[in-house]
């Protein structure tokens, strides 16, 4: 059996994205910049996607919607341009949480190398961080508070409608990577207070390489890239329509069937958690209750997650670790560090994430599997045995 | 290419050796659990030679391998020729591994010192000179 529940790496093209991107390229390929027809039947494409993005997260203007090449550069460019706009106004201070993506947190400490001030708060045990904990780490040159919708690695939903209200008290820009939320979520800029906000086409079956930064009107963005004037002169690079029209096919997708996807999708997340908990010194990473429909993250004692990866990969599951061994530092996961799991536990940690297309069927072969392979390396591990005869004291309770 | 060669994989897979010996002659650990790797090498040597080695690890797919091949690579070998097994040696054999891997091997020789270490502390037999003052690397 073939298991796919790595979905926050990477979901699949949805059929409808296919179909869009394909006639894009055989029939709406031409430079929406260009004043012929060709051309302009592309940007009539062009325009529609924007209006369904703006739909879908109730953008005001869709002109507020600009397209990028992914979350990444969403993120680095919405930082980067408040930070140095509002430096003139004196402001230079930013706050964020020391579990969010690197590409804010790679972004603030270049920020930091520029002379910026930033403060990265820690969540609470349960992977959320405290509203006043926020409200607590604004002064008077703060300029922006940038929390992540939901983590891409635990998964927790962060309290996004309360920090945009304060954020908008306290006369502060709120920008949010919601790039593990979109299409997963309901957004409502508008009502959530949201100033900036990043996706990522290919985490809700759009294509690779595609993104968007929503930008409330009357907030300055500065150019990551030079060299043009499409998207209102903030973003240059000739366009690419067919991936940008898949996206907002994708997305409204999403959108309209948020509520039956994330039905069943929740109940598949929770029968995995039941049944992954029947581990003995075993504990789900991240809230029960406010997380992605999709995500299931566990850590194992005296085991560790690249070996267990490597196993259910053998078995045809995909998912990912937050082991040292899975990335490219020495470190384990400086998500479950940052929220205070114990190193040990972390490089035991497995995530699942599911979505609409998995089966209870498919849960249940994980279900089966992770059992089997957690007992075989528990069997082959030195840690395991000393955990057990006392030699060393377990972190996580049975 | 994928992360592993198929060799590392046949021995993550189906590692060799993989066990306790009971009334161990030698026995040596190396890692720890911060570092997310720990292996623990058991001796059974006879008229200085390794009759028998098993061992057990915690650790990721290149660490289970390396404790495979580096366990394979010196049951039936006399301690001298033990000694002379370095990490590359077990690289080599399991046809290479990532750069950010290659500590794994270091650990795996330096498991089998250290069991040779204790294997003649218990014996109180003449330590060879390569083993003198022999200190675990830093992983």
């Amino acid at each position: 059996m073939k298991v796919y529940a790595d979905n926050a790496a990477t979901t699949y093209l949805s059929k409808t994205a296919k179909e869009v991107l394909l006639d894009c390229l055989d029939n709406y390929n031409g430079n929406p910049n260009s004043l012929h027809t060709d051309g302009q039947l592309t940007q009539e494409k062009l325009d529609e996607a924007r209006a369904t993005v703006a739909a879908c997260i109730n953008a005001k203007n869709p002109n507020e919607i600009y397209f990028t090449s992914g979350g990444s550069e969403a993120d680095n460019q919405a930082l980067i341009s408040v930070a140095r706009v509002q430096k003139e106004k004196g402001k230079n201070h930013l706050i964020t949480l020391n579990i969010e993506h690197h590409a804010i947190l790679h972004t603030m400490r270049k920020l930091e190398l520029e002379g910026f001030e930033v403060t990265y708060l820690a969540p609470q045990a349960n992977g959320i961080v405290a509203v006043e904990d926020v409200a607590n780490a604004i002064t008077d040159k703060t300029c922006l508070v940038s929390v992540m919708f939901a983590n891409n690695e635990m998964g927790a939903i962060q309290p996004i409608p309360e920090i945009g209200a304060l954020c908008k008290e306290k006369g502060v820009l709120f920008h949010t990577d919601a790039v593990q939320a979109a299409a997963h979520l309901p957004i409502d800029v508008q009502a959530m207070n949201i100033d900036m906000l990043s996706m990522s086409a290919h985490k809700f079956h759009g294509p690779k390489g595609v993104g968007v930064l929503y930008c409330r009107n009357g907030i300055r963005l500065l150019n990551v890239i030079e060299g043009g004037a499409q998207e209102r002169g903030k973003r240059a690079g000739t366009i690419n329509v067919p991936g940008i029209a898949a996206m907002a096919a994708a997305l409204k997708e999403g959108c309209d069937n948020m509520e039956e996807n994330n039905r069943k999708v929740i109940a598949l997340r929770d029968r995995l958690i039941e049944g992954l908990s029947d581990i003995p010194y075993s504990q789900l990473n991240g809230d029960p209750v406010k997380r992605l429909p999709g995500n299931v993250n566990f850590s194992f004692e005296g085991v560790e997650g690249e070996s267990l990866l490597l196993g259910l990969d053998n078995y045809g599951i995909c998912c990912s670790s937050g082991s040292a061994c899975t990335s490219e530092s020495l470190d384990p996961s400086h998500v479950l560090l940052g929220m205070g799991v114990p190193i040990e536990a972390a490089h035991g940690s497995l995530r699942f994430s599911l979505n609409e297309e998995n089966t209870e069927e498919e849960v249940d072969f994980i279900i089966e599997k992770v059992h089997k392979v957690v007992n075989l390396f528990r069997s082959m591990s030195p840690f395991w045995d000393e955990l057990q005869n006392g030699e060393r004291e377990h972190c996580i309770a049975e | 290419m994928a992360l592993y060669s198929d060799k590392v994989m046949d021995h993550f897979e189906n590692p060799r050796n993989v066990g306790v010996i009971e009334n161990a002659d030698g026995v040596g650990e190396v890692g720890n659990p911060v570092c997310g790797d720990i292996m623990k090498m058991y001796l059974k040597i006879e008229n200085d030679t390794i009759v028998d080695v098993k061992f057990k690890t915690f650790g990721c797919g290149s660490a289970i391998a390396t404790s495979s091949m580096a366990t394979e690579l010196i049951k039936g070998k006399t301690i001298e020729e033990a000694l002379d097994l370095t990490n590359k040696a077990v690289v080599d054999a399991l046809d290479g591994l990532p750069a950010r891997k290659i500590h794994c091997s270091v650990l795996a020789e330096d498991a089998i010192k250290a069991a040779l270490v204790d294997y003649y502390t218990r014996t109180g037999k003449k330590m060879p000179e390569s083993l003198v003052g022999f200190e675990p690397h830093e992983d």
